[in-house]
């Protein structure tokens, strides 16, 4: 099981030689269909992760993203950072845009690893609907779980923030304060937007929340620990 | 003051030209070169252009550099194909101004034909290369470059990856830095040195030895190759990308990084090789250093553990090296239907396709947005190799198949920007052959699938400013097309671009068709500045013309 730290984190002993805690290496994956603002999310995470004093690598595949086919970001921060991509079966964080798409890189998560995810569906061509035990599925494989509901989401915020409020789910996830999520923000949407991004992302944070609380509560009374919090940011 | 900023290795590769007095940038759009001359545009006293092809940016860059500005191009490494020809005898003129040639190779092929090494290109054309690791060494040596380039007299080749260019890092900027110096600029008559006849060209090329004798010195201590040591008895050869993965995988090995690629610093090699019991060279694709360290004698392992094929991770090395690999999440258990890439919906180029299909005709395709017409649900493409060889090898195939009973009509499609790269030569190459076949050029008034540049053919040239454009009308004059052989029709005006089809299809000879619609994320781009209305007006003109004497 991971070892939680109060300052860095948790470490992820799934790695054999794995690095000590002051070294690791806080691994986000975040994942999506073209055109739903997938990479914009990943700079502002990579932003806020710079903001916080970490170094920051992150890496995707330009081209096909408006194209209709999966986009994925890899985001990495920590002390020093190597690799530009995750290696396989150490993200710490996955966060969806889109229902499926958490599904189809579960296999890059580390046991024990926390997912966010959007349930809005965009099928792929051909496919009218996807399989009715998905949400289930996601549940069953990730240590810890939030799911935002699409419609109730978007009464409250518009579609074009929702990946704003992702984000203000992965804050609770990931040793980056809140501060420096809203300092990114502000660099990276137009002027006009930053009150409707900040409301998204406090939204998200919010709903994240409650996700937590709930998976805490439910895993106390079955005598289960609880899932993983936000580990304080000590800088 | 230094601020650490986040930049992908492009926009490194772009500051740090800028950083060195560059005066010219050019380059043609491709996958995952293209933000690098995206980047350098936005700097008002450098002069930056897209060029027609690689080989046309190549010409122009070095142009500039004898003329005594500092230049750099860029392409993907299929690009530096199309460059060949300039690149190998550039060694042989050398430069005047520093003159740096970045190639974008793409290992894995995320966006690519192939996944050609270009480290090959530097050994066979005698031409220094530099390859850095992390976007703030893109910029350090891009730096590097062009001093090795005027201190050598020769064009130097910079590599980047997929992996590089389009990965962010950190790199500290100091906003207080003084303006960059330029390279005096003048051009001096010298032509036994730019003028490659024969006999200044065997000249030369006893000057490019001598040369490639001092290069080899001077990588012994370049600071761009260093050697980190390390307390386990592996030693690491690697270079690029590939040297973070093995950071990441073998933090106690002892690394020798090497920044330039070619030359080789043997004795650096050598040196290194001794301290450890076991020598790993750690490259993606080809065993280019791998070959040159098994030559000098020193045992080591390459190819023998590591793949060839597709770019590396850290989970390519674990494997390779027997390593243990994370536990990962299991696989879902409920399936997850595939998702491809397709052509966007409302994209002009659809009908095309179904029209070809539904005509059972050979479809010789090329490179761009339109490329997706292999995919279903049009499944309309037969060929697909290199730019523009969609008119050429619709040419090759007429060529054997005319005078052979039912054979299948053949019909050639090219996009707006590949016609003005290559297509207009193998198109010449049909008329004057006399040739028989239906090209037809999609013109969706903008290079797609590389993220929105101008062409030729679209009015506009980089940073968005208006020019000339190629008239498809007065083309085909010019090429001897006769008129009824010819037509350009409206994209969104499905019958229109049917009633063509089969009208051409029905005739002989060489016969082009212009399809000419509006790339929807092109269109809107250019509602954000206000200028869609003008063009999509403009373009409409090109048809009324045509229409006319294709009901005649």
């Amino acid at each position: 099981m991971p070892t939680p730290d109060p300052v860095r984190g948790t470490v992820n002993e799934n790695v054999p030689g794995g690095q000590p805690v002051g070294d690791k290496v806080w691994n986000v994956l975040l994942v999506g269909v073209g055109g739903q603002g997938v990479v914009l999310a990943s700079d502002i995470l990579a932003a806020a992760a710079l903001e916080a004093g970490w170094d920051v690598k992150k890496s995707e595949i330009h081209g096909m993203s408006q194209r209709g086919g999966s986009v994925f970001s890899h985001v990495r921060f920590g002390p020093i950072v190597h690799s530009p991509t995750i290696p396989r079966g150490e993200v710490d964080v996955l966060a969806s845009l889109e229902r499926i798409e958490a599904l189809r890189w579960s296999g890059w998560a580390h046991p024990g690893a926390a997912v966010c995810y959007v349930d809005h569906e965009i099928h792929p061509q051909g496919v009218r609907a996807y399989n009715p035990g998905v949400d289930d599925e996601i549940a069953r494989l990730f240590g810890t779980t939030i799911r935002f509901e699409d419609h109730a989401l978007k009464s409250r915020i518009s579609a074009k923030v929702k990946n704003t409020a992702l984000l203000g789910a992965i804050s609770l996830l990931v040793p980056i304060p809140q501060q420096a999520f809203l300092a990114a923000l502000a660099g990276h949407v137009p002027a006009r937007t930053e009150e409707a991004n900040a409301t998204a992302f406090a939204i998200g944070r919010e709903i994240g929340s409650s996700a937590l609380a709930e998976a805490t509560e439910m895993a106390e009374m079955a005598g289960r620990p609880a899932p993983e919090q936000e580990p304080t940011h000590v800088e | 003051m230094a601020t650490k900023l986040l930049m992908s290795g492009n926009e490194a590769i772009a500051l740090g030209a800028y950083e060195a007095g560059v005066a010219l940038g050019c380059g043609y759009p491709g996958t995952p070169s293209t933000e690098i001359i995206e980047t350098l545009v936005r700097r008002p006293d450098v002069y930056t252009e897209w060029s027609v092809n690689e080989k046309v940016a190549l010409e122009v860059g070095l142009g500039a550099a004898l003329a005594g500005g500092r230049a750099l191009v860029t392409m993907k490494h299929v690009g530096l194909n199309v460059a060949a020809d300039p690149l190998f005898t550039s060694a042989y003129t050398g430069v005047n101004a520093g003159l740096v040639v970045v190639t974008a190779d793409d290992p894995s092929m995320h966006s690519s034909q192939n996944e050609q090494d270009n480290r090959n290109y530097a050994l066979a054309a005698k031409l220094p290369m530099f390859e850095p690791s992390d976007a703030r060494e893109a910029r350090e040596l891009t730096r590097a470059a062009f001093e090795l380039s005027e201190a050598y007299d020769t064009p130097v080749l910079l590599r980047s990856t997929t992996r590089l260019s389009h990965a962010t890092g950190v790199v500290e900027v100091d906003e207080d830095a003084p303006a960059p110096q330029r390279h005096p600029l003048g051009f001096e008559r010298q032509p036994a040195k730019y003028v490659m006849i024969p006999s200044n060209a065997k000249r030369r090329r006893v000057d490019v030895e001598d040369r490639w004798a001092r290069l080899r010195e001077a990588v012994e201590t370049h600071p761009a190759n260093r050697v980190e040591p390390g307390s386990s008895d592996i030693g690491v050869i690697t270079s690029g990308v590939p040297y973070e993965y093995v950071r990441e995988v073998l933090p106690d090995a002892g690394v020798l990084k090497l920044g330039i690629v070619h030359p080789l610093p043997r004795r650096l090699v050598e040196d290194f090789a001794r301290q450890y019991r076991t020598v790993y060279v750690v490259e993606e694709l080809d065993p280019v250093i791998e070959t040159q360290v098994r030559a000098w004698g020193i045992a080591c392992h390459g190819k023998d553990v590591f793949p060839s094929i597709g770019e590396f991770s850290p989970g390519t090395l674990r494997a390779a090296l027997g390593l243990p690999q994370p536990e990962t999440i299991a696989e879902p258990a409920v399936e997850v239907p595939p998702r491809f890439p397709a052509l966007c919906v409302g994209c002009p180029h659809g009908h095309v396709y179904n029209a070809l299909r539904e005509r059972g005709m050979v479809v010789s395709g090329d490179i761009g947005c339109y490329s997706l017409g292999v995919m279903p649900p049009y499944s309309a493409m037969d060929t697909l190799l290199d730019m523009g060889a969609s008119v050429t090898m619709a040419h090759g195939m007429d060529a054997v198949l005319q005078g052979q009973p039912d054979r299948p009509p053949v019909a050639a499609v090219i996009g707006d920007s590949t016609f003005a790269h290559s297509g207009l030569t193998g198109l010449l190459n049909a008329c004057w052959n006399q040739r028989d076949g239906l090209f037809i050029v999609l013109d969706n008034g903008t290079t797609a699938m590389t993220g929105g540049q101008p062409n030729p053919l679209s009015g506009e040239r980089l940073g968005r400013e208006d020019t000339m454009h190629l008239d498809y009308g007065y083309l085909a004059r010019a090429f001897g097309i006769p008129e009824e052989n010819f037509a350009a029709v409206d994209a969104n005006n499905r019958k229109a671009v049917t009633a063509a089809i089969d009208d051409l299809a029905g005739r002989s000879g060489v016969r082009l068709l212009a399809v000419i619609g509006m790339c929807i994320i092109e269109a809107k781009d250019l509602k954000k500045i206000d200028k869609f209305v003008g063009k999509r007006d403009a373009r409409k003109l090109e048809l009324i013309e045509v229409d006319a004497h294709a009901h005649a």
